[in-house]
């Protein structure tokens, strides 16, 4: 058990270390790759998404399972209206902001105090939304 | 295009990937982000949404791994950064409106640039290309509307 919290936090330090390293703790580098002056949060993305994609469907054909035991479950979710709606308030929210979830985590990070008025306001927008529309 | 170089973003996307890779290969867990949100609730609210079993049992490792991100990038911050700690610019209306739309949406649409973004693009799952690709476009339009109103950065 606490294991695997090691390796959880060890991931997640390699993970804010990398946001923070690619400018995604910085609103205003978000802001201006939505302005479309700065491309280079793509290849953000594509990087991760791509090293992601190696493990994800490679490892299991190497491993028969995680190191520390069970097995290698794939990520399911179905499209729905939910899906699609869900994207589009989330879009209006970040361009408006240029925060996310895992960014405004790294931002916090990097000593932005700010960031945490949009932390709190993500938690309302969660729980609203748990609340009121699951 | 990319007045600020592309090695900065290449290379904090590859250590994103791996950071992600690390936690997968390790316990096969799919390391995402925005379900904290709800997990965090569970503690709060004893409604049936915030209690299901998936989020109870995610609810620690996904603190941790908060926690990690956090000081993932405080160390970034005090080592390679070269203006050390950063403050916005971005008015505080903004980030109190922008986040609740965030909280709000990918918790509706179960998936954020990370969730929808590298783990489920890493998945190859075409739901999360259809997220991704919603989310790419209406951010785009949107930050565009906010700047063309004259609201800076």
């Amino acid at each position: 058990m606490r294991i695997k919290h090691f390796f959880v936090f060890t991931g997640g330090l390699l993970f804010g270390f990398g946001l923070a390293f690619g400018g995604m703790a910085k609103q205003e580098i978000v802001l201006s790759f939505l302005q479309l002056k700065d491309l280079g949060l793509l290849l953000l993305l594509g990087a991760s998404a791509f090293v992601t994609a190696l493990t994800i469907n490679l490892v299991p054909r190497v491993l028969k399972g995680p190191l520390l035991g069970g097995e290698f479950k794939r990520r399911k979710r179905t499209l729905s209206k939910r899906t699609i709606i869900g994207a589009i308030i989330f879009g209006i929210g970040w361009g408006i902001s240029g925060q996310c979830p895992g960014s405004a985590w790294a931002s916090l990070g990097v000593g932005n105090i700010p960031v945490l008025i949009g932390i709190a306001s993500m938690f309302v927008g969660a729980y609203i939304m748990g609340r009121f529309f699951s | 295009m990319f007045p600020l170089g592309i090695l900065p973003y290449i290379t904090g996307g590859v250590l994103i990937g791996i950071g992600v890779s690390h936690i997968y290969i390790t316990t096969g867990l799919h390391a995402t982000q925005s379900s904290f949100f709800s997990t965090t609730l569970s503690y709060f609210s004893k409604r049936p949404h915030f209690q299901q079993k998936e989020y109870l049992d995610s609810r620690g490792w996904r603190t941790t791994f908060a926690v990690g991100v956090i000081l993932g990038a405080f160390i970034y911050a005090i080592t390679l950064s070269a203006e050390g700690f950063f403050t916005t610019s971005v008015q505080w209306w903004r980030l109190a409106l922008g986040g609740f739309l965030v909280g709000f949406g990918t918790r509706l649409s179960r998936g954020c640039t990370s969730g929808h973004g590298i783990s489920g693009l890493g998945s190859l799952s075409t739901t999360s290309l259809y997220a991704v690709i919603t989310f790419l476009v209406v951010g785009i339009l949107t930050a565009m509307i906010v700047q063309g109103l004259g609201v800076i950065p």
